[in-house]
């Protein structure tokens, strides 16, 4: 694993880049742990203020620090995107690893449901459960939601490298060992499916997090909950643009294109390292 | 020719059962909820005008019937089919008594324009481009190119449809930033009118192609640069094929067929996308109805809403899907 790390580091750019985005936007985050002030109160400072030495960000016309306002809103997107994506790789890790193991009907029956959710397009659904709960929308249940759609593309990619060690003689040997389907699975195949499982990781947290500034923005969350859309929502909503408040715009932007980037490039960089045939061109072979 | 038809039917069948699921999962979120869609109404209705206590009644007991939430939820769920085949969901709260259904129909084609003029420009250009990059790795405007798409491809629809309002907002006003058309055109078939729908569309057209082009673009450079070092290629090149014919016939083909149904599986991403675009740019589609039926409690608008789109990308889903053995002749003989 270590040694993963370090070639990553020291030949691909990209990955390298990627941690150091990444590695500020969480530490960034875990300050709010150490927070003075409860971001979701308002009127708590002089309101509208620029960037000072006092108020590093500036402050919103809702009141706000925004500097602890941000930290707190980047902590509960992470921990969204963090949450979605454990929840939906168990569902892909399982689907997929039992799809590809088992094979015949229960890879056809689970390949079908596979493809349904592959095909049902996530936001109107996820709209219909804004409209029916209303406030009681909160970020676990979409959360829960995300992830019940988040898995399938994910499950296909692992069920094709189940497929191929299902054939492998390791696999035979803990068979006639005696193994029972579940260690075999769990015990023999799944290191082998690890690194698509961390590259889709953060595929996925892209994904849920775009989707949950998507909702936020249109005002189809909790939006007294601080997260990186609720905070662009009040924005919105108070014209910061319009008033001159540039700060309330520019600094959650520019984060949050600090934090895609970062993700994306994590994402790509260990996809390639994945496939042989890109690293080996990489590593100058 | 067999087989194609047999591949054909499978899939049509396939089409049928995401539609079924999906529709009947917006069936069962908005009836097992606890929010009961009548009294919801009425609190809609009798907020803006005194109406009287007999009044209010008869209006319930109207609306239950219309809904049909008196009745067990099978039955509920029979006759939400019924209505739904004869494309009536009742009518809408937003625009009433227009049924919800015809407020579909008048906004679907300005998304359907938006959305599939935006999705092909961003498939073509992306993967040509990709393709391109990867043939020439060493290609200096290329590797910019890279750079930029890596830069923009992984921003939120919204941050990016947004950046682009600011800037043709307010930094640089000559691009209509709101709505579907001027407002002083008629609507017909004239010059002026098609000429304004192709001036507002453009902002909405390209904030969607800035987020959409550069995932193909890296997916088609990753795939070519992948096959450009198989053995066919090699071949070819030293038994003296034309490099056009090479790119074209050898690459760009087999690279495609992946990005096929890697489309089909975006589709219903582009759509999420094209929802919060209308909403920035005030655009008159399927999305802006969306909201504005949710914001308003219209429960049947929201559900028609939800139930065409979910129909429409499985279908597009489906059409793609055809294309699929034009290019890979395994398909066809399988």
């Amino acid at each position: 694993m270590f040694a993963v790390f370090r070639d990553l580091i020291r030949y691909n750019l990209e990955f390298t880049i990627g941690l150091i985005l990444v590695g500020f936007v969480v530490i960034f985050a875990a300050l709010s742990f150490f927070s003075p002030v409860d971001p979701t109160l308002i009127y708590m400072t002089i309101p509208d203020q620029p960037p000072s030495g006092q108020y590093w960000f500036g402050t919103n016309s809702r009141g706000q620090d925004l500097f602890w306002q941000l930290s707190a809103a980047f902590k509960n997107s992470l921990i969204f995107g963090i949450t979605v994506a454990v929840l939906s790789r168990i569902i892909s890790i399982a689907v997929g690893l039992l799809s590809g193991y088992a094979g015949g009907w229960v890879d056809r029956v689970l390949m079908f449901i596979n493809d349904i959710f592959v095909a049902v397009p996530i936001f109107p659904i996820l709209v219909l459960f804004y409209f029916v709960l209303r406030n009681s929308l909160d970020s676990f249940t979409l959360a829960l939601i995300m992830a019940c759609f988040g898995w399938p593309f994910d499950a296909r990619l692992i069920r094709s490298v189940a497929l191929g060690l299902k054939h492998r003689e390791f696999t035979r040997h803990a068979v006639f060992a005696g193994m029972s389907t579940s260690k075999v699975l769990l015990e023999e195949h799944l290191p082998y499916v690890m690194p698509i499982v961390f590259a889709t990781f953060m595929n996925n947290m892209l994904w849920s997090i775009g989707l949950e500034v998507t909702m936020a923005v249109l005002g189809f969350t909790n939006l007294n909950n601080p997260t990186i859309g609720t905070v662009l929502y009040w924005a919105n909503s108070h014209s910061a643009m319009m008033v001159g408040v540039w700060w309330w715009i520019l600094i959650p932007v520019v984060l949050i294109v600090i934090t895609f980037i970062g993700l994306f490039l994590l994402a790509m960089s260990m996809n390639e390292y994945i496939d042989p045939r890109s690293r080996l061109r990489r590593m100058g072979a | 020719m067999h087989s194609y038809l047999w591949f054909v039917g499978k899939r049509i069948l396939q089409l049928l059962a995401v539609i079924f699921c999906g529709v009947s999962a917006t069936f069962l979120v908005t009836h097992l909820s606890p929010i009961d869609p009548v009294e919801q109404v009425l609190g809609r209705l009798s907020a803006r005008s005194n109406l009287s206590p007999e009044a209010i009644a008869s209006t319930r007991a109207a609306l239950t019937e219309l809904y049909g939430t008196g009745q067990p939820i099978v039955t509920q769920y029979f006759n939400f089919w019924m209505r739904l085949l004869r494309g009536d969901l009742g009518p809408s709260l937003l625009a009433f008594p227009t049924p919800s259904m015809e407020l579909v129909a008048r906004a679907l084609p300005w998304t359907l324009g938006l959305l599939t003029t935006s999705t092909l420009i961003t498939f073509i250009i992306g993967n040509l481009f990709g393709a391109l990059a990867g043939y020439n790795p060493d290609n200096r405007f290329f590797q910019a190119f890279g750079i930029v798409a890596i830069a923009v491809q992984p921003i939120p629809y919204y941050v990016v449809a947004f950046i682009l309002l600011v800037i043709f907002g307010f930094l640089w006003p000559v691009l209509p930033i709101s709505g579907g058309f001027a407002m002083d055109v008629r609507p017909g078939l004239t010059l002026t009118y098609i000429g304004s729908i192709l001036q507002h569309s453009i902002l909405p057209a390209l904030s969607l192609v800035l987020v959409g082009f550069g995932g193909w673009f890296l997916g088609m450079r990753a795939l070519v640069s992948n096959i450009v070092n198989d053995d066919y290629v090699t071949y070819a090149e030293l038994g003296g094929v034309s490099r056009r014919t090479i790119v074209d016939a050898y690459v760009i083909r087999n690279a495609m067929v992946p990005q096929l149904t890697a489309l089909a599986m975006a589709l219903g991403g582009v759509f999420s996308g094209t929802v919060i675009t209308e909403q920035v740019f005030n655009y008159p589609g399927i999305g802006s109805l969306l909201i504005d039926g949710v914001n308003y409690g219209d429960y049947s608008l929201v559900l028609a809403v939800s139930t065409v789109s979910i129909t429409a990308v499985a279908l597009a889903i489906f059409i793609v899907d055809l294309l699929h053995p034009l290019l890979d002749p395994r398909v066809r003989t399988e």
